[in-house]
C-alpha cells in the first residue's frame, strides 16, 4: 500500500509541531509496512488548523488538522478516512479557503515549493513566457493598467515606479525585493517565500525584463530562518534549471538573484535604509530625493518592491491587466492577502478582493477572539497602524477608505485585541518600539519617541498637562520625520487616545 | 566552533565575500556564524580589507541588533514582544521567563547556558506567543512550554 501526504514546511506549521508529525508518520508507516511519500508543501494559510496534513486521493486532497504527533497512529488506524475526528473533508471545500480569491497565493500550500516542475504544472512561468515576448514598455504598461499598488504599505503604483527605472539610463540597474517583513501581524511575505518561492523569482525576472535590470537582490530579515533556506534553495534550483543566469529560459536575457540577510533592524524595512544596509552600511534612512528609482542600490536605478507586489506580477502577466483590475474597490485594485492575527479564533492568511468591511474580516472570517471575550480593538497595518474600535468596523478594506479614518492598510496585517487590553499601554509600546528601532537620523523620531514614552507615563500618573503635549509631539513626529517609522508611530498612539479615551483618563482618576 | 578567532581565518572569510556588492553584512554574518560573535580583533582586519575606517566598521556593526561583541550563552531563547503576541499574553510569558531564568533581556544565565533576547516579530502572529529557540520556531508558547524548553536545554 502506498500513501502520499502533504505536511507543510511553513514556519507556522513547524512552530506548531509539523516536524514531530513528519517523524511520527515515518515511524508509523514503517511499522505498518506502508510506503509513504511526504511532500513538504507551504501552508494553505489556515494557521488555526496547522499542522494541516493532507492525503492525496483520486477525488482530491483531504485535510486533517490540527494534527499532533500523538494523533498519527489513530489517523493510520482510520485509514486517513473522513471518519476521523480531525478530518475536514476535501481541503478545497473548507469554507475559510473556498471563500477566498486566491491569485497571488494560488499555488501556496498546493505545490512542492522547491520543485520548478510542480510550479510549472500549476500555471507557473506562463506570465514570464508572455513577458519574454513583450517589450519592456509593454510590460510596464500592463502592470500599470492592472492598478497594482505597492503591497509593502505605501501603496505606490508599481507600474509608475517601474517606468521611472525603465526610463533611467544606466549601465546597471537592480531589482531589490524588500523581504524585511518586520510588522507584527504580517506573514504574507514569509508564507509566499516558504510556500511558493518561484512566484517571487518569476516576478523579479519579469520586473528585470521590464526595466532592463539583470541583477536582483532579496533582502530577507534574519528572523525568518526558514524563508531564507527555502529562497536560497529555490534560487539554486532555478539557476541549475536555466530559469536564472546568463539566458533566462533560453531567451538570451540575463538575470540572476542573490539572497541577503538582514540583521535585526526594523527600520531596514524602509526602502532607503534597506538599500544602505544592502550596501553594507548602517541602516540609516536616506532623504528623498533622489528617488531610489533613479539613485538606489550603489547609486544606480533600482526597483525596490515588496515581496507580495512582485509575487503578484506573474498572475497579472498570465491573465492580463483587465482580469486583475476587475477585483477590488475604488483605487484599490485586485486582491490583498489579509493576515488575521493576535487574539483571534481563526487566524491565518485570507486572500480576497479589496472591499470587505473590517467587521466582516474580524467577526465573520476571523470568528472573533480566541479568548471568547469581546473584541476591543484591531490594529491594522502593523506597529505603525491605527487601532480601530468596533464603531469603525464598517470601514471597507481599501487604501483611501482606511486613510479616511486616520488609519492605514499597510501590509494588510490585522491584530485583534480583546477587552482586557489596556490601550494606554499599547500607545506607550508604540512609542517605546519607535525609540528602540529609530535609526537616529531625524530628530522628531529619535527624540520624539523617547519624550513620547515619558509623556505617556505622565498621563498614566495623572498629569493633566501631559495630553496636549503628547498631541503636539505626535503632530511634530507625523509631519517632521524623514520616514514612516517616526511619521506613522503617531497613528497607533493617537488612535488609541481618540477611540479609547477611558483608558487614558482612568489612570488620571486613580491619581486623583 | 573554533575557540579562538585567528586573523588568518578572518582574512579567509573576508576573501570569500570580496566579490559581493556591499560585502560588509555578509562578512559579519559569516564571522558570527563561526565564532558566535564578531570579535574586536576582527574589526581592524575588516577595515583594512574593505578600505574603510575602523569607526565605520564598528558603527555599522553596532547599528544592528543581531551582531554580538561577546559570545552568547550555549542556547539562545528569543521571545517575541510584538503586538500580535502581546494580544495573546506575551508580556506575561516574558515576565515568567525572566523570573524563571533570573535574567533580564539580553542577559545570560549565570551558568552560561541560556541567553534571553527579545525579538520583534517572527511572522508567527496567528499562533503566538512565539519564540525562536536556537533558530527553531515555536508557537503558542505558554509557561509550561517555556519550562519544558528550558528543561530540554538543560538549565
Amino acid at each position: 500500500m502506498s500513501l502520499k501526504l502533504y505536511i507543510p514546511r511553513d514556519a507556522a506549521a513547524k512552530a506548531l509541531g509539523a516536524e514531530a508529525v513528519v517523524q511520527a508518520v515515518k515511524a508509523e508507516a514503517a511499522k505498518r509496512g506502508i510506503d509513504v511519500t511526504i511532500v513538504r508543501n507551504g501552508s494553505r494559510g489556515m494557521v488555526f488548523l496547522e499542522p494541516l496534513v493532507e492525503v492525496e486521493r483520486e477525488a482530491g486532497r483531504f485535510a486533517f488538522g490540527p494534527v499532533s504527533a500523538s494523533d498519527v497512529a489513530s489517523l493510520f488506524e482510520a485509514g486517513w478516512g473522513t471518519g476521523h475526528p480531525l478530518s475536514h473533508g476535501l481541503t478545497e471545500d473548507i469554507l475559510f479557503l473556498k471563500s477566498q480569491t486566491r491569485l497571488t497565493f494560488q499555488r501556496c500550500g498546493v505545490i512542492d515549493p522547491l520543485s520548478l516542475g510542480d510550479y510549472e504544472a500549476h500555471g507557473g512561468l506562463i506570465g514570464l513566457r508572455r513577458a519574454l515576448s513583450m517589450s519592456g514598455a509593454e510590460i510596464v504598461a500592463e502592470v500599470t493598467d492592472s492598478g497594482l499598488r505597492g503591497r509593502g504599505g505605501a501603496g505606490f503604483p508599481t507600474g509608475i515606479k517601474w517606468k521611472t527605472v525603465a526610463d533611467a539610463k544606466a549601465e546597471q540597474k537592480y531589482i531589490v525585493v524588500n523581504a524585511d517583513e518586520g510588522d507584527s501581524a504580517t506573514f504574507a511575505d514569509r508564507m509566499i517565500m516558504e510556500g511558493d518561492p518561484f512566484t517571487l523569482i518569476e516576478g523579479m525576472i519579469i520586473a528585470g525584463i521590464a526595466v532592463g535590470a539583470t541583477k536582483g537582490y532579496v533582502y530577507i530579515r534574519s528572523e525568518y530562518p526558514d524563508a531564507i533556506e527555502v529562497m536560497e534553495r529555490a534560487v539554486n534550483n532555478g539557476r541549475a534549471l536555466g530559469l536564472l543566469g546568463p539566458s533566462v529560459l533560453g531567451s538570451g536575457m540575463v538575470f540572476d538573484i542573490e539572497i541577503r540577510v538582514g540583521a535585526g533592524a526594523y527600520v531596514c524595512g524602509e526602502e532607503t535604509s534597506l538599500l544602505n544596509s544592502l550596501e553594507g552600511k548602517r541602516g540609516v534612512v536616506r532623504a528623498k530625493p533622489p528617488l531610489p528609482a533613479l539613485q538606489g542600490f550603489m547609486g544606480r536605478p533600482t526597483v525596490v518592491n515588496n515581496v507580495i507586489s512582485l509575487a503578484t506580477v506573474p498572475v497579472i502577466l498570465e491573465k492580463g491587466a483587465a482580469f486583475y483590475k476587475n477585483f477590488g474597490l475604488g483605487r484599490s485594485r485586485g486582491t490583498i492577502p489579509l493576515q488575521i492575527a493576535g487574539n483571534v479564533k481563526f487566524g491565518g492568511l485570507y486572500e480576497t478582493a479589496f472591499g470587505l468591511t473590517l467587521g466582516e474580516i474580524v467577526d465573520k472570517i476571523g470568528g472573533g477572539t480566541a479568548s471568547g471575550r469581546p473584541v476591543k480593538a484591531v490594529q491594522v497595518g502593523g506597529p505603525l497602524g491605527a487601532y480601530f474600535p468596533r464603531a469603525l468596523f464598517v470601514t471597507p478594506f481599501g487604501y483611501e477608505e482606511f486613510a479616511g479614518k486616520d488609519g492605514l492598510v499597510g501590509h494588510a496585517g490585522l491584530t485583534v485585541f480583546d477587552d482586557s487590553t489596556d490601550m494606554l499601554k499599547m500607545a506607550r509600546f508604540a512609542l517605546e518600539f519607535c525609540a528602540i528601532e529609530s535609526c537616529g537620523k531625524c530628530t522628531p523620531c529619535r527624540i520624539g519617541a523617547v519624550r513620547g514614552v515619558e509623556t505617556v507615563d505622565r498621563i498614566a500618573a495623572g498629569d493633566p498637562t501631559a495630553m496636549p503635549i503628547l498631541t503636539d509631539l505626535c503632530n511634530t513626529m507625523k509631519f517632521g520625520s524623514l520616514c514612516a517609522l517616526g511619521g506613522f508611530t503617531p497613528y497607533p498612539v493617537m488612535s488609541a487616545v481618540t477611540h479609547f479615551p477611558d483608558d487614558f483618563s482612568r489612570a488620571k482618576e486613580a491619581a486623583e | 566552533m573554533p575557540a579562538h578567532p585567528t586573523e588568518e581565518r578572518v582574512r579567509e572569510i573576508i576573501a570569500d565575500h570580496m566579490g559581493l556588492e556591499g560585502p560588509l553584512l555578509p562578512i559579519f554574518h559569516a564571522i558570527q556564524a563561526e565564532w558566535g560573535h564578531v570579535p574586536q580583533t576582527a574589526i581592524p582586519v575588516i577595515a583594512e580589507a574593505l578600505n574603510i575606517g575602523r569607526a565605520e566598521v564598528h558603527g555599522t556593526m553596532s547599528f544592528y541588533h543581531d551582531f554580538r561583541t561577546e559570545p552568547a550563552g550555549r542556547h539562545v531563547v528569543k521571545l517575541c514582544r510584538a503586538e500580535a503576541c502581546q494580544a495573546v499574553g506575551a508580556d506575561h510569558l516574558a515576565e515568567h521567563a525572566r523570573s524563571r531564568l533570573g535574567v533580564d533581556w539580553h542577559e545570560t544565565t549565570k551558568d552560561g547556558n541560556i541567553t534571553l533576547e527579545p525579538v520583534f516579530c517572527l511572522g508567527l502572529c496567528a499562533c503566538g506567543p512565539a519564540a525562536l529557540v536556537d533558530g527553531k520556531v515555536v508557537g503558542r508558547v505558554d509557561e509550561a512550554t517555556l519550562d519544558r524548553i528550558i528543561a530540554e536545554v538543560g538549565a
